[in-house]
C-alpha cells in the first residue's frame, strides 16, 4: 500500500526539529502542521508576513487581514509577528529558514525542480517558491510520483521549465523517500513505503538511483 | 503647505492619472488591497496600464476589475493563479505579463523606493527569469542582478492613517503596502481610520508620512475572503 497523502504529510514532518523556522507549501506540505509531534517547538513563516501561523480560525472568526500564502483565513498564536513581504524575503532568501516543504511537477537527479509552470497551458507564476528553494537551508518535496498519464516524476533531467537548478535535498512520494542532496551525490533510496516493492519504483522511475534502504 | 487629506477616492488620484503609466497596487491576494482607489482608477477610464501587483485580484474584484475593462496592458505579477480572465487574456495576447519571484519583486520594489538600481540575489539562477540577466559570482554563490523598480503612481492600504501619512496596516494586510510607498512618484494611501495627528504611537508607525503625498479614508470596504477556511467548534472542547 503505497502513503495516503496524509500519511506523506506525516512522514514530511518527520523532517522537522525542534525551535526550526519552516515554510509550508500549498496542497500536500500544508498538511505537515498537523504532524508536528507534541512537545516539539516549530515556527511556521508564512511568506505574505507572518511568523507563527495558528490553526484555521472558528466559523464566523475569519479574519480578511489575517490569510496564509494560500489565500486561506488562518489565526495568530502569542507568539506570532507581522512584517511585510521584503521583511519576509529576508528571512528567506537571507538563510534565516531552516527547512521548506513544497509540492513539486518534476525533480531530477541533479537535484533540479520544477513545479510553476507547463509552458503553453498553465500561467499561475512562481510566488514564493524560486526564493524558498534558493534561500532556505534544506529544501523537501513532496509530490506523486508520476503523473496522472503514469509518466514517471522523478527524473534525468527535467523537461519543465524550473524552479530551481540543483535545490531539492530530500523527496518524498507516495512510494518511498529519496536522497537527492542537490545533486551532489547520486540519488539514493531511502525508505520504501509499506507494500512497495523496490520493482516498482524502478518501473515508476526515469532516474538513477541507488538503493540505500 | 497644503494638506495631504483627500475626500474622497477619486480626488485623491485627482490630475495624477495618464494614459500609459505604471501603477503599484498594494496587497497580497484580497488581503490589504486598496480597493476603493482601483475602483477610482476603473471609473476614470485610464488605460494602457502597466501595474506592478503581486497578483492581479479574483475575476470580479480587486485589481480583476481592470483587466476586465481592458485597462492593463501589462502586469508585473508574482502570482496569478486565482484569475481566470488573466490567464485567457495572456494566452490570447491580449495582455503581457512579467513573473517575478515574489522575493524579487518586493525587493525590487524595496530597492526602488530606496534609491538602489539594481541588486544581486540568488533567486532564479538557472532558470528563465536569470535569462538575458547578468550573473556574477560571490564567494563561490551565483547570483544574477535584478533591478529596483518604481512607478508613476502607488496605491496602498493601511488600516490607520494620519493626516501626515503616517500609516500603520493590520496583520498580514502589511505585505506589499509598506515598500511600494517607497517606490511611487506619487503614493496614494487609503486608509479604514483616518485619526487626528498624534493619535498613532510614534513608535508604531510602519511607513512614515514623507513616503505618502495623499491620504483618503476609503468610503467603502468590502474585504472580500478569497478562502473562507475554518475548523469546527467541537475542536475547542476536546483540544
Amino acid at each position: 500500500m503505497a502513503w495516503t497523502r496524509d500519511e506523506m504529510a506525516a512522514r514530511a514532518a518527520k523532517e522537522l526539529r525542534d525551535g526550526f523556522y519552516v515554510n509550508l507549501g500549498i496542497g500536500i506540505p500544508t498538511l505537515v502542521a498537523n504532524y508536528i509531534p507534541d512537545g516539539m517547538q516549530v515556527t511556521l513563516q508564512s511568506e505574505n508576513g507572518m511568523l507563527g501561523m495558528g490553526p484555521f480560525p472558528y466559523e464566523g472568526e475569519e479574519d480578511a487581514d489575517l490569510i496564509n500564502a494560500g489565500k486561506q483565513t488562518i489565526t495568530e498564536l502569542p507568539s506570532s509577528s507581522y512584517f511585510s513581504s521584503a521583511d519576509s524575503f529576508a528571512m528567506i532568501r537571507g538563510g534565516h529558514i531552516a527547512l521548506s516543504i513544497l509540492g513539486g511537477m518534476q525533480v531530477a537527479q541533479n537535484g533540479d525542480l520544477a513545479n510553476w509552470m507547463v509552458p503553453g497551458k498553465m500561467v499561475k507564476g512562481m510566488g514564493g517558491a524560486m526564493d524558498l528553494v534558493a534561500g532556505v537551508k534544506r529544501v523537501v518535496v513532496v509530490m506523486d510520483h508520476c503523473e496522472k498519464s503514469g509518466a514517471p516524476k522523478l527524473l534525468k533531467e527535467c523537461s519543465l521549465p524550473l524552479t530551481g537548478a540543483g535545490v531539492v535535498d530530500l523527496l518524498i512520494t507516495e512510494l518511498g523517500v529519496f536522497e537527492i542532496n542537490r545533486g551532489k551525490t547520486s540519488v539514493k533510496l531511502l525508505e520504501l513505503a509499506p507494500g512497495v516493492t523496490l520493482d516498482e519504483v524502478k518501473a515508476k522511475t526515469e532516474a538513477a538511483f541507488e538503493v540505500a534502504i | 503647505m497644503a494638506g495631504k487629506t483627500r475626500n474622497d477616492a477619486a480626488d485623491a488620484l485627482a490630475g495624477l492619472l495618464f494614459d500609459g503609466m505604471t501603477i503599484m497596487a498594494g496587497g497580497f491576494g484580497l488581503c490589504g488591497i486598496p480597493e476603493n482607489l482601483i475602483g477610482a482608477i476603473k471609473e476614470s477610464g485610464v488605460k494602457n496600464l502597466t501595474v506592478v501587483s503581486n497578483n492581479c485580484g479574483i475575476d470580479g474584484f480587486g485589481l480583476g476589475v481592470l483587466l476586465e475593462s481592458g485597462q492593463i496592458k501589462k502586469m508585473i505579477s508574482s502570482y496569478v493563479g486565482e484569475n481566470k480572465l488573466f490567464e485567457q487574456l495572456y494566452l490570447s495576447g491580449e495582455l503581457e505579463l512579467e513573473f517575478n519571484p515574489q522575493g524579487t519583486l518586493a525587493e525590487r520594489i524595496r530597492a526602488g523606493g530606496a534609491g538602489i538600481p539594481a541588486f544581486f540575489t540568488k533567486t532564479g539562477v538557472g532558470t528563465l527569469v536569470a535569462e538575458g540577466k547578468e550573473v556574477r559570482d560571490f564567494d563561490g554563490e551565483t547570483y544574477v542582478m535584478e533591478r529596483g523598480l518604481t512607478a508613476d503612481l502607488s496605491i496602498v492600504k493601511a488600516h490607520t492613517g494620519d493626516a501626515e501619512g503616517n500609516l500603520v496596516y493590520r496583520k498580514t494586510a502589511r505585505n506589499f503596502n509598506p515598500m511600494m510607498a517607497t517606490a511611487g512618484k506619487v503614493t496614494v494611501a487609503e486608509v479604514e481610520n483616518l485619526v487626528a495627528i498624534g493619535s498613532i504611537d510614534k513608535d508604531h508607525i510602519h511607513t512614515p508620512g514623507i513616503f505618502v503625498d495623499r491620504i483618503v479614508k476609503g468610503a467603502v470596504y468590502e474585504k472580500r475572503i478569497e478562502r473562507v477556511t475554518t475548523r469546527p467548534r467541537e475542536e475547542k472542547a476536546s483540544a
